[in-house]
């Protein structure tokens, strides 16, 4: 072996070591960023109120907000509206993902049926939906029903847009080579409806995970006296927006684990199509 | 019928009369109507198609060659007229098709078509599941022509990661899975480009050669039609009707050094002529 050879074979091998580091530095990056992106932001909030000198009944530095969340973890009257909360949002959403589905499908499907209800869909949709929550309130009451049609009234719209998209998806050249194999209508629907549409139906279905939990604290703030969302109102009337900030930051956690795992759905369900490549 | 071995190729130069695949196309007229506009696609059309025959339907843009081909899958009925599919009528009177009688076709489309979500074998498979084969029959049937086409190594991969040319190989194996004993190409490798066309028009004919299938097959490409044929069917546009029928006299299997002969040469200018170019 020459000395030439050699440096290149150690060219190469050093290319190679550089590669396979910068793999693993690209898969662990967010585990990294994130952490200090968030140190970042809880120290620019300090220094801010230190510089400044911000009131703490305007802005309360993060440590109080912190101490307070604690403090409420620790108590069960929290756990009991977190319970309350995440049941309407859960509970209205999976209602919302059916019915914005089915309306999908027989949208897509049926033209006719989709020019006589788009109005009213594209009504109820341009409505401000939140302005409907005194009715909802003055015919379900102030339990937890008026919050969940909140939760379906605001999600169910993607779904049913998307599968729509994902229903018009499906190319007459597909069909027609179900027809040409003399396919029955339920392997139309098992090996060829389902499939297409999945990709997108999951895309509605994202979107309304986070308006899910929109619809659910909008709903509480308006008329309520038990969740998360009516905390957030009882303690800012209560001058303690210590724990108001504790309150939302406990909603902000909940609202990203539970899109994180709507999303994480797709890596399963549809890993053949290329919107599951993203990390 | 079951997957002939490599030793077992009949005889190129003579059809075997026992195989089944005949098509016989009786009067027939397609017209479309829409927003009360009549358009003929094809008219008046008779055509015999004999077992174990490659037929090339070519003609320009609008002769209705796809309208003939799609009538022949069971996918839309003629307006008039009858066709047969090995002596039986392929639409019943009212338009539907005769089940029994499409099961006796397959259909490449033109883009390959695959299912995105299928692997390669699953996609193979595919009519092998309508008609409830098990699920080791199916793969081994996959495996086997995934084998023949050359792509036994990709059977678990999706569709996304092969090539067009692979795409389309793929395409026309699960076209020949339930072992039709015709089939029909609509222009099956007009995306494709030059050299890989020339592969595919190559594994076509080893294909043809060794099962015998009819073959009813639509390009626009000249050479295509002149190199894969037994038969030549000009189509000549508004309305489609038959324009003349060249039979194809190279012997068979046909290296692609044919298309640089003086024969060749010839056959390929007299279709030009014939179709105006």
């Amino acid at each position: 072996m020459t000395s030439s050879e050699l440096s290149t074979e150690a060219v190469l091998d050093a290319e190679r070591r550089r590669h396979s580091l910068l793999a693993i530095a690209d898969r662990y990056l967010t585990w990294v960023t994130t952490p200090l992106l968030i140190l970042a932001f809880i120290g620019l909030w300090k220094l801010y109120i230190v510089v400044f000198n911000v009131s703490p009944f305007m802005l309360p530095p993060p440590e109080a907000v912190g101490k307070s969340l604690l403090e409420l973890m620790s108590q069960p009257f929290f756990w009991n509206y977190f319970r309350i909360t995440v049941t309407e949002i859960v509970s209205g959403f999976a209602i919302a993902v059916v019915i914005g589905a089915v309306l999908g499908v027989l949208l897509g499907k049926l033209k006719l049926f989709e020019r006589i209800a788009s109005p009213f869909i594209v009504a109820s949709q341009v409505t401000p939906k939140v302005a409907l929550m005194p009715l909802f309130l003055l015919w379900m009451g102030f339990g937890m029903q008026s919050k969940i049609a909140m939760v379906v009234l605001l999600s169910f719209f993607p779904v049913m847009k998307s599968t729509i998209l994902g229903v018009r998806s499906i190319s007459p050249e597909q069909r027609d080579l179900f027809t040409v194999i003399q396919a029955p209508g339920w392997k139309r629907v098992w090996s060829l409806d389902i499939p297409a549409v999945l990709p997108y139906l999951l895309t509605g279905v994202e979107t309304a995970s986070v308006l899910a939990v929109t619809g659910a604290i909008v709903g509480e703030y308006l008329g309520g006296n038990e969740g998360l969302g009516a905390m957030v109102v009882m303690t800012l009337n209560a001058m303690r927006v210590d724990q108001m900030f504790a309150t939302i930051v406990a909603l902000a956690c909940f609202g990203f684990i539970f899109y994180a795992l709507i999303a994480s759905i797709r890596k399963v369900a549809v890993p053949w199509h290329d919107s599951a490549q993203q990390p | 019928m079951t997957v002939a071995p490599m030793a077992d190729v009949p005889d190129p130069t003579r059809p075997s009369p026992a195989l089944s695949g005949s098509i016989q196309i009786e009067n027939v007229t397609k017209v479309y109507q829409s927003r009360g506009q009549r358009t003929v696609g094809v008219e008046n059309i008779n055509l015999a198609i004999e077992p174990g025959e490659f037929v090339v339907l070519i003609g320009r843009s609008g002769c209705g060659k796809s309208t003939l081909l799609r009538t022949l899958a069971g996918l839309q009925p003629p307006t008039t007229g009858r066709i047969r599919i090995n002596e039986k009528s392929l639409y019943q009177d009212d338009g539907r098709i005769v089940p029994r009688v499409i099961g006796d076709l397959g259909f490449v489309f033109q883009d390959a078509n695959l299912l995105p979500w299928r692997s390669v074998w699953k996609n193979i498979a595919l009519p092998l599941e309508v008609q409830k084969v098990p699920k080791e029959k199916r793969r081994l049937r996959a495996e086997q022509l995934a084998e023949l086409a050359g792509l036994k190594e990709f059977l678990d991969h999706l569709p996304k990661a092969l090539s067009g040319g692979m795409r389309q190989r793929v395409a026309i194996m699960r076209a020949l899975a339930a072992e039709p004993s015709i089939l029909l190409m609509d222009e099956p490798f007009s995306a494709l480009d030059a050299i890989t066309r020339d592969e595919l028009n190559l594994a076509l004919q080893d294909i043809w050669l060794r099962y015998r299938k009819t073959v009813v097959l639509v390009t626009h490409s000249i050479t295509e039609a002149a190199f894969l044929a037994d038969r030549i069917v000009l189509l000549s546009p508004h309305p489609g009707r038959v324009q003349r029928i060249i039979p194809v006299p190279f012997e068979r299997p046909r290296p692609l050094s044919i298309t640089k002969s003086v024969e060749f040469q010839a056959l390929v200018s007299e279709l030009r002529v014939e179709l105006g170019e």
